[in-house]
This record gives C-alpha cells, sequence and structure tokens, in this order.
C-alpha cells in the first residue's frame, strides 16, 4: 500500500504537470494574497478607529484560504484525472493487478500518493500566510483550523477525483466530470437560502458550506465527519467500482 | 508422469453481454513445462489469459495456482504468478531499473534480494545498457523485454506470456523467442500466439482454442501428425505440360499458380518428391523451385474444428 503511495506519488513528480501546476498555483495566490494585503492597507486606517473591527487574520488570512479553496477546486482533478484513467488507457493495470496486493491496497495506496503531492502544495502555500508573522501578529489558531479545513476539503475532493477517474479510461473526461461534481458539491447550497427541509439537506451536503465554519475558526466535529465521510464514501466506490472492473466488461 | 501440476484451470467460463468468449475450458500445466496456446484473433486466448491472472473474473469455473485457489485467496495465489499482457504494462515516465524495482518491491522483495533479483533480471532480459533509459523512449522490443522481466523479478512458478512477439521485427521475434527458452529452463510457462511456427519452436504442448473452446489439447509431436505435407510448390525454367506433371506416380491434381509456377497436390503415403526430381533432371525441365508446403494455420483449424464437428456428429 504504501509502495503504490509512494509510486504514485513518485510519477507524478515525474510528469512536468505536478511542477506546472504547482507554480501557476503559487503564481495565482501569491497575486491575490498581494491584493489581499493592499486592501488591507488601505482601510487599515478607517478601521483602526472601529473598536471590535476585524484584524489581520480576518481580513486577508480568512479570504486568501477561502481563494485556495477555489483555485484547489479548480486543480484537483487535472491531477486526480490520472490515477486511473491513466492506467486504463495504457494498459498498465494489469501490473498492479496482477501483484500480490487487493483493490483496496491499491485504491487507498493512490489515494494517499496523491494525497502526498496535495499535502506538500498546501504547506508550500501556507507559507504566504505564515510569513505576515514578520510583519503584525497573526492569529495562529484560526489559521490552524483554516488549514485543517482546507486539509479536509483537500481531501474529500482527492477522494471524488479517483472515482471519477476511475469510471472512465479517458484521462479528460475524468478531470471534466470530476470537476463538475465537484462545483455541482460546492454550489448545491445556493437553492439553500430558504428554510424548507430540502434545502437543508441540500446545504448541509454542500463542500463549501462546512468549509466555512472552520474558516471562522470554528472547528465543529460534525463538520469533520462530513469530509471524513465523504471520503470514505469515495473511496469505497471506487473500490466497488475497480472489482466490478473483473466482473462485468 | 511424476510431475507436479502447477496451474490448472477447471471448467472456465466467460460471457461478455451474449457473447460467450470462453466456454468450459480446463487444462493444467506442469513443473517445467512450456505450454502454447493456439488460435486465431478473438478465440479467447487473452480472456483465458486474463483469468488465470485475476485480471477478470470468470462466470464459473475454478483456477488452481500451485493448489492455492486463486478465486479464494488471491493474495497468496498471485505470488507464484508472473504476467505479461498483450500491451506490456508499463510505466513510461520511469527509468528501466526504477521500474524493474519497483516491481520486485511489489512482489515483496527489499534490500540486497532486490537489488539482486533486479539485476539478475536486467542481465537475463538483455537490458544492461537500457537500464537507466526512460521506459518511454525505448524501443517496441526493449519495451516487450522490459515486460517480460516485470513478469519473471519476483521468480514465479508460472509465467504467462500473451503474445510476446507481437508487433516486433524479426530480429527482435529471434531474441525474445531465445528469451522465453531461457525461461522455460526454470519456470513453467504458457504462451499465446497465433503464429504456428512460434509454438513449433517453443512449446512442449499445444492447445488450440476456438471459438472460445478447446479444440485441440496434447504433445507437439501429435500435433505435428495430425498436420498433413501433402503439396509441393514447384518451378522449372522450360516447364512441361501438366499432363506430364500429372502421370507422375503420386500426384492427384496439380495447380497452375503462373506459367512455370505449379503446386501439385499428392496422398501423404506416397511422396512423389525423388520421382520428380529424376525425370525433371531426365526430362530437362530445369527445376528451380521445390517447396514443401504445410498447411497453414488457418486450414489447420478448419481441419481440426471440422475433425471436431465430425466427432460430434458420429
Amino acid at each position: 500500500m504504501w509502495l503504490v503511495a509512494r509510486l504514485e506519488c513518485y510519477r507524478l513528480f515525474m510528469s512536468p504537470l505536478a511542477w506546472v501546476l504547482m507554480a501557476l498555483v503559487q503564481l495565482l495566490l501569491a497575486y491575490l494574497f498581494l491584493t489581499h494585503i493592499d486592501y488591507f492597507s488601505q482601510v487599515q486606517g478607517q478601521i483602526a478607529a472601529i473598536p471590535g473591527a476585524p484584524g489581520v487574520t480576518e481580513l486577508i488570512v480568512a479570504p486568501l484560504l477561502s481563494n485556495m479553496a477555489i483555485v484547489l477546486l479548480l486543480v484537483t482533478p487535472f491531477i486526480t484525472m490520472r490515477s486511473f484513467a491513466e492506467e486504463r488507457r495504457n494498459e498498465s493495470l494489469p501490473l498492479l493487478m496482477t501483484a500480490p496486493l487487493s483493490v483496496t491496497q491499491i485504491v487507498i495506496g493512490k489515494y494517499l500518493g496523491l494525497m502526498g503531492f496535495f499535502v506538500l502544495l498546501l504547506l508550500l502555500l501556507m507559507l504566504m500566510p505564515l510569513s505576515m508573522l514578520l510583519g503584525s501578529p497573526i492569529d495562529i489558531y484560526q489559521l490552524a483550523a483554516g488549514f485543517i479545513g482546507l486539509l479536509l476539503l483537500l481531501s474529500s475532493m482527492v477522494a471524488i477525483g479517483i472515482f471519477m477517474s476511475s469510471l472512465t479510461a479517458q484521462p479528460v473526461i475524468a478531470a471534466v466530470s470530476s470537476f463538475c461534481l465537484l462545483f455541482l458539491l460546492w454550489i448545491i447550497d445556493w437553492t439553500g437560502q430558504s428554510d424548507s427541509v430540502g434545502s437543508n439537506i441540500f446545504s448541509w451536503l454542500s463542500l463549501i458550506s462546512h468549509f466555512e465554519p472552520l474558516l471562522r475558526g470554528e472547528i465543529f466535529s460534525a463538520d469533520i465527519i462530513y469530509y471524513l465521510l465523504v471520503c470514505a464514501a469515495f473511496l469505497l466506490m471506487t473500490i466497488r467500482r475497480l472489482d466490478s472492473l473483473r466482473v462485468a466488461s | 508422469m511424476s510431475s507436479q501440476t502447477l496451474l490448472s484451470a477447471d471448467q472456465l467460463s466467460r460471457r461478455f453481454g451474449l457473447q460467450t468468449a470462453v466456454q468450459s475450458v480446463s487444462f493444467s500445466v506442469d513443473l517445467g513445462e512450456v505450454l502454447g496456446f493456439l488460435g486465431p484473433n478473438g478465440a479467447g486466448k487473452s480472456t483465458t489469459m486474463k483469468m488465470l491472472t485475476g485480471n477478470l473474473a470468470p462466470d464459473s469455473g475454478k483456477v488452481l495456482i500451485n493448489g492455492i485457489d486463486l478465486l479464494a485467496d488471491p493474495k497468496a495465489a498471485k505470488r507464484h504468478i508472473g504476467y505479461l499482457p498483450e500491451n506490456p504494462p508499463l510505466y513510461r515516465e520511469l527509468t528501466v531499473r526504477e521500474f524493474l524495482s519497483f516491481c520486485g518491491q511489489l512482489h515483496n522483495l527489499s534490500g540486497k534480494q532486490l537489488q539482486s533479483a533486479v539485476d539478475e533480471v536486467i542481465h537475463r532480459c538483455g537490458l544492461e545498457n537500457m537500464q537507466k533509459r526512460l521506459i518511454g523512449q525505448l524501443s517496441k522490443g526493449y519495451q516487450q523485454r522490459c515486460g517480460i522481466a516485470q513478469a519473471i523479478i519476483h521468480q514465479p512458478d508460472v509465467v504467462i506470456l500473451d503474445e510476446p512477439t507481437s508487433g516486433l521485427d524479426p530480429i527482435q521475434i529471434q531474441q525474445i523467442r531465445q528469451l522465453i527458452r531461457d525461461i522455460a529452463q526454470q519456470h513453467s510457462v504458457i504462451l499465446s500466439t497465433h503464429i504456428l511456427p512460434e509454438v513449433e519452436m517453443l512449446c512442449d504442448r499445444v492447445q488450440i482454442m476456438h471459438q472460445g473452446q478447446l479444440v485441440f489439447s496434447d504433445t507437439l509431436q501429435a500435433l505435428q501428425t495430425q498436420r498433413q505435407h501433402a503439396a509441393l510448390k514447384v518451378a522449372f525454367r522450360t516447364p512441361p505440360s501438366v499432363n506430364a506433371l500429372t502421370n507422375l506416380p503420386g500426384i492427384i491434381n496439380v495447380e497452375t499458380l503462373t506459367a512455370q509456377q505449379f503446386r501439385l497436390h499428392f496422398s501423404p503415403e506416397q511422396d512423389p518428391t525423388d520421382t520428380l526430381v529424376q525425370t525433371a533432371v531426365a526430362e530437362n525441365w530445369q527445376l528451380t523451385q521445390l517447396t514443401p508446403e504445410q498447411d497453414s494455420l488457418e486450414q489447420l483449424f478448419t481441419q481440426l474444428v471440422s475433425q471436431e464437428t465430425q466427432g460430434e456428429a458420429a
């Protein structure tokens, strides 16, 4: 299992895609980071007078993390699309299937490998808000909650991406469909503005509605369980799917 | 025979939708044996191999590898097989050495054992000069070798090769066949192909599949007696009349291919080659070509299949 994870991560870094994506994500977010700082320095004078006004963390770190979530939503499908779709297209899946490994080990291994890449990316991104420590104190705990939120969000996005990738042998279809599904889960709470029971369910399903409290620094176990459930559900479905590939094709 | 059965398949069947790809196929492979799977394209060879390696679940039937049930305990059973699918499963972005050492690790090799296994397999497959190259940059022949190396790195009891020589040039085919012969000295090999001479060169035992069923399963010698060398292709610089050829003893039929080239059909018991050559010299026909023609694979199939259906009718 760890071997599959290591291989997946290693192969990812052997391809230019991973490096290019990492660089571009950094670039985009660095630009957003700067605009947030710029905005803050403009309004700084005005809000200093108001008692109980939002501080640096609320005005820079929280919006930055929420930007990160959106950029990562755009990026994850491109990384996860490779996991199974490409193996099926290159017909290299028999290598793993013939090895003495269970399907569960293959799926979890791939998942951990991809997560390795994303955790690294996330840590690099975290350097940006942390760099503010040089100039001003920030609320480390709120940042940590946001980090946990992003990590959980990413784990579920990767799990969804891997599942979509196992559905097709075309990496591009995998990318497009996992992007659509992620986006749908993102905006699904837009119907949830009214108070009916149905809309509550929709807003509960939304990926973003569980992320926002974490961004504010509030950690609810319900949110954490939601993400863990999404991960487990999609990984289980991937395992089932790969198993069924052997039975019916 | 006292030899040990390493792999046995029992009543394997597999359908794809309405189409039956493999129907009640049973066979076994003994220690140190090379079994050739022969059949036209679409006969169910690859499907059978996929079922033997656990890449495809059979609708019914059982596979025992080294006495371990593949379906009940796949992890344990898979330790004993090495598999090269039709398209070698390779990661193009890795170097040969990286890839092979990963494959070794997949089969629980580590440390010095892994290093020596990788070295040995690189040596056996003639990949010494390529070990630092990326697999994606290698030629088809070397990729195929890599695929074979991957299948034998963990010293499996049974090596299953699906059309190992397809798509290669003649020199590469020679090299791969030599490699398979080497492998056969240490492992049992199941080999699928649609090329008859390949089976004759490599295999101890032959199984012929046709439309998902085994139509023939016996030793190579038995196959050769089945085949009748009942035609001669001849050419003369000053060709005689067709009648003169037909009058030779044993000739049943003469087919005129070109003005100078003929195909002579004769009954297998009465070989006319000697008389033909003597007459040709005596009559000054100037013989330029004399080739015994063997049945093509297609003819052999039709022969076997028709025998089969006759057998069923009787």
